[in-house]
């Protein structure tokens, strides 16, 4: 198995000062640029350290929000493909449905493919339904925005014989001829955060790996069966390397220290769920019998329900504890012994996968303590993982 | 409902009333809430009511994603429904979808009703003409869409599963139609002179979308125009005061030709 580390580079400083959105309409004069800058080179050095560690790296972008202050994704990814030498940077991704411009995704890409030396692993993603109001795109046909995008990224990387043309329905070129190509061939591996059945088989179709996020121990199985079963049914060779788990992961030389780095962690899992309900379901980003629920309950119930105990429990992120999150799968933590027992058992209930996307910094927990729990995890937890591949 | 087919795309049509044609063009929410107003005006008219592709049962073709698109859609049913000349009334989005029509042929138009119409943009790139429905908190929303919300607004929690999907495939169709540019064309303006015919703007005191003063910019670069105030009325002045929006559209109907 290989293991990823992810920060969303948060801007915590201002989430006291919040209320209640934690996005989209929160000002920036909130953001204080001095601050900022030494938490984007504390959160690259803890990056950068992970080359040392033999753990991969994982980026993400998010918009007008103090949750996430990485709002280009390839741009750590731009930084560390110099720093680092070994471990592979994977961006999870980019938002191609939202970006007027697929041609610079693809020139983005495979510049960082080049640099990086064929390090790079490169996310699709059609965004949280409150990335819709930043990037003012149509939520009514996001989805056919998405693929069409996704198409010609693909067409564009793997084209090298001059300009092809390009007038679909969303986006029209009539000189599409990206340079540089990337390093990799055909190009770099293509991965979609997935969180539900149907678009595990939208991915299983064409191959893609699928990062299935905190998801937790219910709703996992079903979204990793679907992807199986429909790579079976188009013939795709069905393998735990397109499958990816991501969890917030919390070690310490003690049971009380491993579980206090994830409580800090799960500052992340409070905060991320904070919007005002107005952008939480913009039209037609659900199918309209999904939105008649949102309709019915003021888009209180629209996202509620996500995380579920082992029993079928409906969990509140807000108030969510460890123990909470380590039944419901959402979290490991303790020993290192606790953390690989946790995950060993989560990996066989879903029926194995090949990645672990894990959350080693989120929320609160500060520098020291990310490079403990990262180093901890290397050196304790990641040789038994490593050896967790194949089922 | 019945069903009709116009061109590749079949279309609910709801028809009430007897007398000279009226095609009614919907807005983007509350459809359900019409019936009054639809009975009211059937007493002097044949009222047809299309749903527009995409919205409540209505097909949606890949074809349809401008209003124009809906525009020369209605042009192809004036021409082959018989209805003779008939009075055009739109109320929101409708009243976009019907100025679009009216600037391409006024042939099977004899009369233009705006109810609190959007599709053009007055102000600056910075000013907002038309409130961002999708950013308003719901509370704030109603309130500004009506003079009196409990009166007017649905109780969604008392709909049915069939209902409230109608209602969410209405919206998800005017974001299709309407999302960018924002609920106007920002080419309309200029060819709004070819709106020949007599033309009633109606407009809810009250609207906290597009106010009273938007309406009366529209109204003046109509060159037919005559603007209306309905009293303790939004944005739907049709669904809080049918009798009074109806009555107006009776006494526009007996008006001489100006």
């Amino acid at each position: 198995m290989k293991v990823w580390h992810f920060s969303e580079m948060a801007y915590h400083p201002a989430w006291p000062q919040l209320g209640d959105s934690y996005r989209v309409i929160i000002p920036n004069r909130l953001f204080d640029p001095k601050i900022g800058a030494d938490l984007y080179h504390r959160y690259l050095d803890e990056w950068a350290l992970c080359d040392e560690l033999g753990i991969n790296i994982m980026t993400n972008e998010h918009h007008a929000t103090a949750t996430c202050a990485d709002s280009v994704c390839t741009i750590p990814m731009a930084i560390l493909a110099r720093e680092t030498k070994r471990v592979r940077l994977l961006a999870l991704g980019m938002p191609i449905g939202n970006r007027n411009d697929p041609i610079r995704v693809a020139e983005e890409y495979s510049m960082l493919d080049v640099i990086s030396r064929g390090r790079i692993e490169m996310g699709f993603v059609k965004g949280v339904p409150f990335e819709i109001a930043p990037a003012n795109t149509n939520p009514a046909d996001l989805v056919g925005r998405f693929w069409e995008a996704h198409d010609l990224i693909l067409k564009a990387m793997t084209s090298h014989d001059g300009p092809f043309n390009w007038e679909g329905t969303h986006f029209q070129y009539r000189q599409v001829n990206v340079w540089p190509r990337p390093w990799q061939q055909p190009h770099p591996p293509v991965w979609m955060p997935v969180g539900s059945s149907g678009s595990a088989m939208e991915a299983a179709e064409r191959g893609m790996t699928i990062g299935v996020l905190n998801t937790g121990w219910v709703r996992t199985p079903p979204i990793f069966e679907a992807y199986r079963r429909k790579a079976a049914e188009v013939g795709r060779p069905i393998t735990p390397q397109r499958l990816a788990y991501m969890a917030l992961i919390g070690v310490g030389d003690t049971r009380e220290e491993g579980w206090r780095r994830a409580d800090q962690i799960l500052g992340y899992s409070r905060t991320s769920g904070i919007v005002a309900p107005q952008f939480m379901n913009p039209p037609g980003y659900a199918s309209p019998v999904q939105s008649a629920q949102a309709i019915k309950t003021s888009g209180a119930g629209f996202r509620a329900g996500r995380i579920q105990s082992r029993s079928g429990r409906n969990i509140d992120p807000r108030t969510m504890t460890v123990e909470d999150a380590i039944e419901a799968g959402l979290v490991f933590a303790g020993t290192p012994d606790d953390v690989f027992a946790q995950l060993h058992a989560f990996h066989a209930h879903v029926g194995g996968f090949g990645h672990l996307l894990m959350m080693g910094q989120g929320g609160l927990l500060d520098h020291d303590e990310t490079v403990a729990n990262l180093t901890l995890f290397s050196k304790e937890v990641l040789p038994r993982v490593e050896n967790l591949a194949v089922m | 409902m019945e069903r009709i087919q116009i061109n590749e795309v079949s279309v609910e049509l709801l028809t009430t009333g007897h007398g000279p044609p009226l095609l009614f063009l919907h807005g983007g929410d509350y459809f359900a809430q019409h019936r009054e107003f639809f009975d009211r005006l059937a007493r002097h008219w044949r009222v047809v009511v299309p749903r527009h592709p995409g919205f409540g049962n209505s097909e949606r073709t890949d074809g349809f994603r401008t209003v124009h698109d809906l525009a020369y859609l209605y042009l192809d049913l004036l021409e082959r429904h018989n209805f003779g000349k008939a009075t055009l009334v739109g109320s929101s989005l409708g009243g976009w979808i019907a100025l679009e029509t009216c600037v391409r042929c006024l042939e099977r138009i004899d009369r233009l009703v705006l109810i609190d119409s959007v599709g053009v943009k007055f102000g600056g790139r910075e000013e907002r003409d038309i409130a961002d429905i999708y950013a308003l908190p719901s509370e704030e929303l109603l309130r500004r869409s009506f003079f009196e919300p409990a009166c007017a607004a649905p109780d969604y929690a008392r709909l049915s599963d069939d209902e409230l999907t109608s209602v969410a495939r209405d919206r998800q169709a005017t974001a299709l139609y309407a999302w960018r540019p924002y609920m106007h064309d920002p080419g309309l303006r200029q060819w709004l002179h070819r709106v020949r015919v007599p033309t009633l703007v109606i407009w809810g005191e009250n609207d906290g979308i597009v106010s009273p003063d938007y309406g009366r910019k529209l109204c003046r670069l109509l060159p037919n125009a005559r603007f209306e105030s309905i009293c303790e009325a939004g944005h739907y002045p049709q669904i809080e005061r049918p009798d009074q929006v109806a009555a107006a559209i009776e006494r526009f109907a007996r008006m001489e030709v100006l």
